[in-house]
């Protein structure tokens, strides 16, 4: 033998899925060239043999089976013929082209058991094919005659005048090989390595993997419910038998789930076509890295990720990666590397789709998103970089300067984000300008049988999935009243330093609060890039969840996202807390938790200088000083109207006085003061505007952690100052309000 | 209407109503409950039907009708739609399988009004009374959004 041993220890992976798609693609090319002799100019047909052939073809060539690929070689070249109408389809083809197909059939039977594809001729096979292929025989209507009892069961002698009946009879037994394995194996091994790869691996029905998924789900919630009930007994014969079912019905979930987890590749091999078709379009030059393509996920939620990605990588390369002449200039190799990596992390997989291009410049963001009519530019002003960058995932951004037919026409990341997210998933985006972005996607592992954490609120019990939970902080006596502050109404938290915007669960459930909290439990939860922390009455335990779909009737109620049977038998909602955040608070908790996080990250932030001043009873404002033109106190009696207006006199012009605590809500402390205290602010051209405020306590010069808890109009949001919570007064939006009033 | 049919039947406060028993999966005794806060106002809860979530519908709040009086607890009417999606109808008291003829069917009477006119696919007439047949298909989309409470 010749062949070198291929496979070292059994066949590997690739060969191995090689044969399982051959033999059927083989049983499946026996067909349809019989179809084919009855429908000879069949175009689907033959394209459809052709592929198969060409198919085997590529793959042996690849896994180098010489004579595989040499045979299919020739009858790729008389199939392609057949195609192009080159050469008629005459049942003396067909039979050597079925020929062919045993012969493959023989080397693929020598590949499985031995590893190497044998001494199976295949010279025959190929000189009968290289025949065809004479132009003057075939064509000829003469041999039509001459192979009319080629239909006969005994063709192969007849037509074939040279060496035709030899391949049949070596294809004859197809494991000749198998006795020389045999010699040194007991028969049982024997029997084991006669098993064809066809045998071993069956295909089965999504629906029934499905079914018996929802079976095991019914066995994790007996189970979960007699181990609770026997855990209160004292039997211990029936707690033995309990621990076992316990085991057993572990075990079973996850081979079940197992059988439901097909590697991330089953998505990603079509991608370095998209890829190369696309940087053709683009012109771009554009090399795939991809990492970690074994990682296995559901097979539901591959079928999910399945476009969002997709559209990640066309976005990458569409926008992300610069044109060759642009990278050179920038000292970057022609060619643009996008890279997906996939992996496992804290039972989640992470699929992460990077380039190394352009990255997302803030400013042109912003600038698309004001001109998208997405935000204001007063918004803009306030946002951090990453919250700039984060509005691509809005519905309506585009930034590609035309519509492409690959993208741009502004549907696109958002629904990539609401795509994932229906899946219990994350997205969220790093960029940097000159280096390039990764878009980096969570997904759980499975849908169906999720670990949560259970929690009780007014006697009944609810499940939220340990996906959203960052952390349990529970306030107790003294803390649990003083704990609390708020910002403008809104209840906050302050966790290590940053402000924790609080949502209350039995609010959100329109239930009774409780008469009194001894104790405070908040449920830290991440949602859509959202930190909140949720009040719950009391946290209970963790369990694995069984998630059931909820029924029409309340399926719209956005605050739930499915219901589940807890191990004491009883029926829980499993809350939605995306759901949650969002009804609870719109934008002010994404917000918060955006700047949260960036200053959790970057510690970048300037110290700023800021005046201090109060209003009403307690509450603190802080200006910024750029916005300080003079500090003046005004007696008064020196007040004046004008129109509607309050007035003084200033340096030879009128001076228009803005009561900041009542505009702002805030009330006044001293509203029979003898004196105002006024911050003179004066905005670029516009006549200068005096603020009237209760007493200016102190200039302070401080790092603004700014939390936009509180934030609406006039106000930019609050931050912690001095120690304080300190509402940031946005002077010019402030000023602008009384304008139009 | 024109077949022969079996209903169950059942009473809701004075009303005698019936669903074809080819529709219905069960009747069950009462059983407790998860309220489902945010919810239409007709879902009583969910109940866990050998593992299978069901939801509870009440047929007094669906008919408009005072809730049951005293310790009288309601019984479960579990019917499964073509959806294969089970709800149960909370009903007063259970009654017999009673065996329809179709002449003596006929739509609703004009004198029925308020929300059981929309309910009720028509009447058959029994020897003593009259024996409403329930739209169940109605009957499951009947949302009374719980404005009120929320």
């Amino acid at each position: 033998m010749s062949d070198r041993p291929v496979f070292a220890d059994g066949l590997d992976d690739i060969a191995q899925e090689f044969l399982i798609e051959s033999y059927e693609n083989l049983d499946e090319l026996d067909r349809a060239l019989v179809a084919l002799e009855r429908e000879p100019d069949s175009q689907p047909l033959l394209a459809s043999v052709f592929r198969t052939i060409h198919t085997i073809k590529g793959t042996s060539g690849f896994l180098a089976f010489n004579r595989l690929e040499a045979v299919t070689h020739v009858g790729e070249n008389v199939l392609s013929k057949l195609r192009d109408g080159e050469l008629a389809l005459t049942p003396q083809i067909t039979t050597v082209l079925l020929q062919m197909v045993d012969t493959v059939r023989a080397l693929l039977a020598s590949i499985e058991t031995t590893g190497v594809e044998g001494d199976i001729d295949v010279d025959a096979v190929s000189a009968a094919l290289a025949g065809c292929l004479e132009p003057a025989a075939p064509l000829v209507p003469a041999p039509r005659d001459e192979v009319e009892p080629a239909a006969a069961p005994e063709p192969v002698a007849e037509i074939t005048p040279e060496p035709a009946p030899e391949p049949v009879a070596v294809v004859e037994p197809p494991a000749p090989v198998a006795p020389l394995l045999a010699e040194n194996s007991t028969d049982h091994d024997e029997e084991n390595a006669r098993r064809s790869v066809a045998d071993s691996s069956i295909r089965v029905d999504v629906g029934l993997l499905d079914q018996l998924m929802r079976m095991v789900g019914e066995l994790v919630l007996t189970r979960n419910q007699v181990v609770q009930y026997v855990g209160e007994t004292q039997h211990t014969e029936l707690q033995r038998a309990s621990q076992r079912l316990n085991l057993i019905a572990t075990e079973l979930q996850e081979g079940v789930m197992k059988t439901r987890m097909q590697p991330i590749d089953q998505v990603w091999s079509r991608l370095p076509r998209v890829v190369r078709d696309l940087g053709a379009q683009c012109g771009k030059s554009v090399r795939l890295v991809m990492e970690g393509r074994e990682t296995e996920l559901d097979r539901t939620l591959l079928e999910a990720v399945k476009d969002p990605l997709t559209h990640l990588v066309r976005n990458a390369i569409d926008h992300g990666l610069e044109a060759p002449e642009v990278r050179t200039a920038a000292g970057k190799p022609a060619e643009g590397t996008l890279s997906l990596r996939a992996y496992h992390e804290g039972g989640q997989v992470v699929v992460e789709v990077g380039d190394d291009g352009r990255g997302i410049d803030p400013a042109k963001v912003a600038a698309k998103a004001i001109e998208n009519g997405l935000v204001s530019r007063d918004q803009v002003s306030r946002m951090s970089e990453r919250e700039i960058a984060d509005l691509v995932f809005r519905p309506g951004f585009s930034t590609a300067p035309a519509v492409s037919n690959i993208s741009g026409r502004g549907v696109g990341m958002d629904v990539v984000r609401t795509n994932i997210e229906k899946i219990g998933g994350t997205v969220d985006l790093a960029s940097e300008i000159g280096m390039g972005t990764t878009v980096r996607v969570r997904i759980p592992l499975t849908l169906a049988i999720i670990p949560a954490l259970v929690v009780g609120q007014a006697g009944d019990t609810y499940a939220i999935p340990q996906a959203n939970l960052l952390e349990l902080v529970r306030l107790e006596g003294e803390a649990a009243e003083s704990g609390i502050e708020h910002v403008a109404g809104a209840p906050v938290y302050r966790l290590r330093g940053t402000l924790l915007p609080l949502v209350y669960l039995d609010e959100q459930l329109g239930l009774p609060a409780p008469a009194e909290r001894e104790a405070l439990n908040i449920v830290v939860l991440a949602a859509d890039n959202t930190h909140f922390g949720l009040v719950v009455e009391e946290i209970r335990d963790t369990q694995e969840i069984v998630v059931r779909p909820l029924s029409r009737q309340i399926k719209h109620v956005e605050t739930f996202a499915g219901a589940t049977i807890t191990g004491d038998g009883k029926v829980a909602l499993i809350l939605d807390v995306a759901g949650i955040a969002q009804r609870a608070t719109h934008q002010t908790v994404a917000a918060t938790a955006a700047r949260m996080t960036e200053s959790e990250r970057s510690r970048t932030t300037e110290t700023t200088r800021l005046l201090i001043c109060q209003v009403g009873a307690d509450r603190r404002l802080a200006l910024p000083m750029t916005d300080v033109a003079r500090l003046e106190e005004f007696s008064v009696d020196q007040v004046e109207k004008a129109g509607n207006a309050d007035v003084v006199q200033y340096r030879g012009d009128l001076l228009r006085l803005v009561h900041v605590g009542p505009l702002l809500g805030m009330g006044s402390a001293n509203a029979d003061a003898e004196t105002y205290s006024v911050v003179v602010h004066r905005h670029e051209n516009d006549a200068a505007v005096g603020l009237v405020v209760d007493s200016i306590l102190d200039v302070i010069e401080e790092e603004v952690v700014l939390s936009a808890v509180g934030a609406r109009r006039g106000l930019a949001g609050s931050a912690v100052l001095q120690s304080r919570v300190t509402d940031i007064v946005d002077v010019p939006a402030l000023v602008a309000a009384t304008q139009e009033n | 209407m024109n077949q022969p049919r079996q209903l169950c039947t059942f009473t809701v406060d004075d009303l005698y109503l019936g669903v074809d028993v080819m529709e219905v999966q069960e009747v069950i005794r009462y059983q407790e409950m998860t309220a489902v806060p945010l919810a239409p106002e007709v879902v009583r809860g969910l109940i866990n039907l050998r593992g299978q979530i069901v939801t509870a519908l009440d047929l007094r709040r669906m008919l408009n009708l005072p809730p049951l009086e005293g310790d009288e607890l309601p019984t479960n009417v579990v019917i499964r739609d073509g959806a294969d999606e089970a709800v149960s109808l909370l009903v007063d008291q259970i009654g017999d399988v009673v065996d329809t003829d179709p002449a003596d069917f006929e739509p609703p009477p004009p004198t029925l009004s308020g929300p059981a006119r929309e309910l009720v696919l028509g009447a058959y007439k029994l020897p003593h009374t009259l024996l409403l047949v329930l739209d169940t298909e109605r009957v499951q989309n009947s949302q009374r959004p719980a404005a009120a409470r929320v």
